[in-house]
This record gives structure tokens, sequence and C-alpha cells, in this order.
């Protein structure tokens, strides 16, 4: 069960049980919300520009381990980033956790911290929870009404 | 015995579906190898052989139901085709503007949204009848809301997602004596208990095929024949009908006027040789095998720190939903996977349910015949190890 601790790393569990910027900001310019209608796991994610760049942003809802150490943790990464590079370091993300990093997975030294992800490539219907928050957050930028979904 | 990520299978979702007997494999396997060819058209042999296959199976079920007559049980894709058929069959001719149909609060979205779209295309509304904490449905309220406008009650027999076996011989009684004639989704209760539809007498009775030990695709809709006479077909194509001219179609008689184009031949002798395995064992011997697994796992399971079971009703049928305090029923799905243990974890397409308890999700261990005490113990074992990764 090797597989097991990979997945479930303890700074994953430690953010699923207190996640970061787990509230609704007081002025938000953009927000969407994620939604998985098969499992129910449901977030949105609120996001604060100035310019381009992510000035703030937060995240509520609901769901697995996974999907809610991710949305933590994404809120960290993309804190202060621009949009393109939130999307540049969500397609490294995605390329993690669907076992298609580049330089060996956990090597992809951009990903910081999200390499703790690397292990739900050995499970794949975990990806769409680990990438749920991260649909989200493309939808609230991109300013779309309809709630996203990974399924 | 299979190995699933290296440890042995321990399948405990049997009320998503069964695993498939021999007996069953090599009857649809036999089908294909000596007897293939359509039915009720050919003269030769083989469409004679697999055209008495086929109806064969058709008086399996109805012995299996205790129906009156063969002509009453039509094959369907599965349950929720079955319901379908009547809402669409029966409900369109039936329910008009301000009239009600009523289903209650345990109900899989396939016994929900039928009726919910039948109501909002013919301006009736959908009442619903609800649950104690317990699981176990509020019959006083049915004083309420059965009335004049009521055109049918839509009920499960055992619910998907907390084992509850409702009291359909008081339910259908109180129906019939306000004129409701009522459907019984039975996909959650063949395989467990034995169900005698002329002494419920219910209106219409559904099931799948695929939880019972038969193969997919195949499903059963027992309805009384003075009903589904009156009832215009469901779809059109050949065999449903007698005679077709350009300008006037007649329809064939029951069950054939519900069984338009090639049928799932394959599907319904699966489904026969299923019930007839189960009717080999005897499902009070499997009812009462299932009850011991059910109550040793209720008791271990509850003696478990941080466990919430959902459903506790007092008659209960093979299906343990329970939540963990700090873990996510995902989670809890994943890590007992690694040990090789197969639950469902979600909503149970049952969202309006998951909603009265205040979750978005449970896990769910649900037993079948071959499941043994064993693995009860090793579920127990498994949810120890989800507590430990959890801490």
């Amino acid at each position: 069960m090797a597989e097991l601790s990979q997945l479930y790393q303890e700074l994953i569990l430690e953010h699923s049980r207190a996640p970061r910027n787990y509230r609704k900001l007081a002025t938000t310019d953009h927000q969407a919300e994620g939604f998985n209608p098969l499992c129910g796991d449901r977030f949105t994610v609120y996001v604060q520009l100035e310019g381009d760049t992510i000035r703030d942003i937060a995240f509520q809802g609901s769901g697995c381990a996974i999907s809610k150490a991710s949305a933590s943790m994404m809120t960290q990464s993309v804190k202060g980033k621009t949009e393109s590079e939130a999307e540049e370091l969500f397609q490294r993300f995605h390329n993690l956790v669907t076992g298609r990093a580049n330089s060996g997975g956990d090597g992809d030294a951009n990903l910081g911290k999200l390499t703790v992800f690397s292990g739900v490539a050995e499970f794949p219907v975990r990806v769409k929870c680990a990438t749920l928050a991260w649909h989200t957050l493309r939808a609230a930028l991109k300013g779309r009404q309809a709630p996203v979904s990974t399924e | 015995m299979q190995r699933v990520n290296r440890q042995p299978l321990v399948y405990l979702d049997n009320a998503a579906t069964s695993q498939k007997p021999q007996h069953v494999i090599e009857a649809i396997t036999r089908y294909y190898e000596l007897d293939n060819a359509n039915v009720h058209r050919g003269v030769h042999s083989l469409s004679q052989r697999a055209t008495d296959e086929y109806e064969s199976a058709r008086e399996t079920v109805r012995r299996f139901l205790s129906a009156a007559e063969s002509r009453e049980i039509i094959f369907v894709r599965g349950a929720t085709e079955a319901i379908n058929l009547v809402a669409q069959a029966y409900g369109r001719a039936n329910v008009a503007a301000g009239d009600e149909v009523l289903i209650t609060a345990l109900e899989h979205h396939s016994n929900i949204v039928p009726w919910q779209v039948l109501c909002e295309e013919k301006g009736a509304t959908l009442k619903v009848i609800p649950i104690e904490d317990s699981g176990e449905l509020r019959l006083e309220t049915m004083d309420v809301l059965l009335t004049p406008r009521t055109k049918l009650l839509a009920v499960a027999h055992v619910s998907n997602a907390l084992g509850t076996i409702n009291p359909l011989r008081e339910i259908i009684r109180l129906a019939h004596a306000c004129g409701v004639p009522v459907l019984v989704d039975g996909a959650q209760a063949v395989p467990h208990l034995a169900v005698d539809v002329s002494a419920l007498d219910c209106d219409f009775y559904v099931f799948s095929g695929h939880k019972i030990y038969g193969p997919t695709g195949i499903g059963v809709l027992y309805g009384k024949s003075a009903l589904l006479d009156a009832m215009p077909p469901y779809q059109y194509g050949g065999d449903m009908i007698r005679s077709v001219t350009f300008l006037k179609t007649t329809y064939n008689t029951l069950p054939h006027k519900f069984e338009a184009g090639t049928p799932n031949i394959s599907g319904a002798i699966g489904l026969g040789a299923a019930i007839e395995y189960v009717e080999r064992l005897g499902l009070t011997n499997i009812a009462g095998h299932e009850h011991d697994l059910l109550t040793c796992a209720t008791g271990e399971i509850s003696k478990l720190p941080g466990i919430l079971l959902i459903g506790t009703a007092k008659e209960k049928a093979a299906v343990l939903s329970f939540v963990m305090e700090g873990v996510h029923p995902h989670d809890i799905g994943t890590i007992l996977d690694q040990q090789g243990i197969a639950i469902r974890t979600g909503h149970h397409c049952a969202q309006p349910l998951m909603e009265r308890f205040g979750v978005s999700a449970t896990a769910r261990a649900s037993f079948g015949l071959y499941n043994t005490r064993q693995e009860v113990e090793q579920l127990v074992a498994g949810l120890r190890k989800v507590r430990e990764v959890f801490g």
C-alpha cells in the first residue's frame, strides 16, 4: 500500500484538515462554482484581481481530502501571480497529476509544494478531485456563469 | 480468486451491481454458441429454440414474482426503463393538470425524475412522503398526502441508499383505499427477499436483472394485465405490431405490445438463469445469511470511533450506509480499494435523500449471497486503516 502514503501525504492531510484561505472575499470581482455531480464535491472560488494579477483568492465548499487540500494549496500557489502565470501553473499541475510531467513527476521545480500531489497519478479516478478547484479558478478568471465540472 | 491492488477482492458493492454466477455466464454463452437467432420471426429451428428460451425466461420471471399471467411480464432494459415506460405510457394518459403523483423521500433518482418531468409536462404536482431520521417512511402522513387528485403512488420496496424495507402491504392498502394505483421499484428488493406481486396487490413492479446476479441491459416490468392492456405502446417498431399499412397500424397483444424491436434475448435468458440460481439457493436462506452479515457488520462498524450510520430502520436489507467523522467517503473508498475492498461512495443517485440527512455523500457497503463474515471483518479492519491514515 505504498501508493496510499504517496497519495495521502502529510501535507495534503494537513491542508484538508485546516484549509488555507477558506473564506469568502469581502470584495470579489471574479468567482465561479465547481461541482462534480457524480461525487457531490462542490467548491466556490473567489478572486480579486489587480490588473491581471491575482491580488487575493479564497474558496469555500465541501469535498474529499484531495479536492480540499488541492483547493487550499492552489490558493497559496497562485496568489500574487498573473493570470498567465496561474494558467501555466495549472498546466504543470495537470501534467503532474495525470502522470505526464516531463521531468519525471515531482521533478518539476516550478510546482513547489504542489508536487505532493504527484501520487494522484497512480489513482486516475481521483484526478478530477485534484483538478476541480483549478478548473473552477480558470472558469472564474474567464467569467463563466455556468458551474464547471471535471466529470 | 481475483486480486485487486494485490489483495484478494472483497466485493461489497452489490447494491450497485452483483457478480455473475457461472450458471448465468454459461446460459448466455450456450445461447450464443448454439441457439442464436431472432425471436418470434423465423420458422426455422434456431429461431424456434431462441423463442422458446426467451419465452421460458418470461415464465420463470412470472413464477418468481407470483404474477397471474406471463403476458404481464414485460422485458425492458432495467428498472429505469420500466419506470419511464409507466410514466410515459400510463402517466401521460392518466395524469392531467392539477393532478398529483406521490413518491417518497427515499427514492432513487430513477423513481423521482420520470415523475417530475411528467408532472412538469402536465401541470401536475409531485408530492413526497417524508421519512423519519431512522430512514422509515412516515406513513401517518399518507392520510393527508393521498387526495382525490392523486393519480399514482411510486415507492421503492427497499431503499438503495439506506437499506430500509418499506411496509408495502400497508402502503398499498392505504393507496388502494383511495383508488390510487401503486408502482413498486423493486430493484434493491428482488435479490434479497421473496416478492409476491399477487399477494402485495401492487399494480406495477419493476426490477433490474443485473442486481439479481443476471446480466446488465435486461429488466422487468410487471403490470396488472388490465392496466397494461389499456396503456398505449411506449415505443413503436417491429414485433409490437399486428398489422401495418401506410394508413393504419394495429398493435400486438401483451407482452409484445411493449417490446418493440429485437429484444435483449441473451439478457432475458441470462436473467432466467439467475433467477433459477437464486431459487435453488432459496430466498429465505439468502435473506437469513445476508441478515447475519448485516447484523454483524452493523455491530462491528458502530463500535469504530466517529462512525455515524445513515439508515437505522428496524427492517433493513443488506445495505450499510455510513459516514466517518473527518473523512470524506471518497477517501474511505480509495483507502479500502487499496486493500482490495470495493464499496460505493457518493450520493447513490439519491441527492434529495442525502440532503435530508445533511450529508453530500456516504460510504455504502452492500452484501450479496456470496459474501462472508470474514469479508465483514476485512471491511472493519479496512476502516481501522482509514482511521490510521487520517489520524
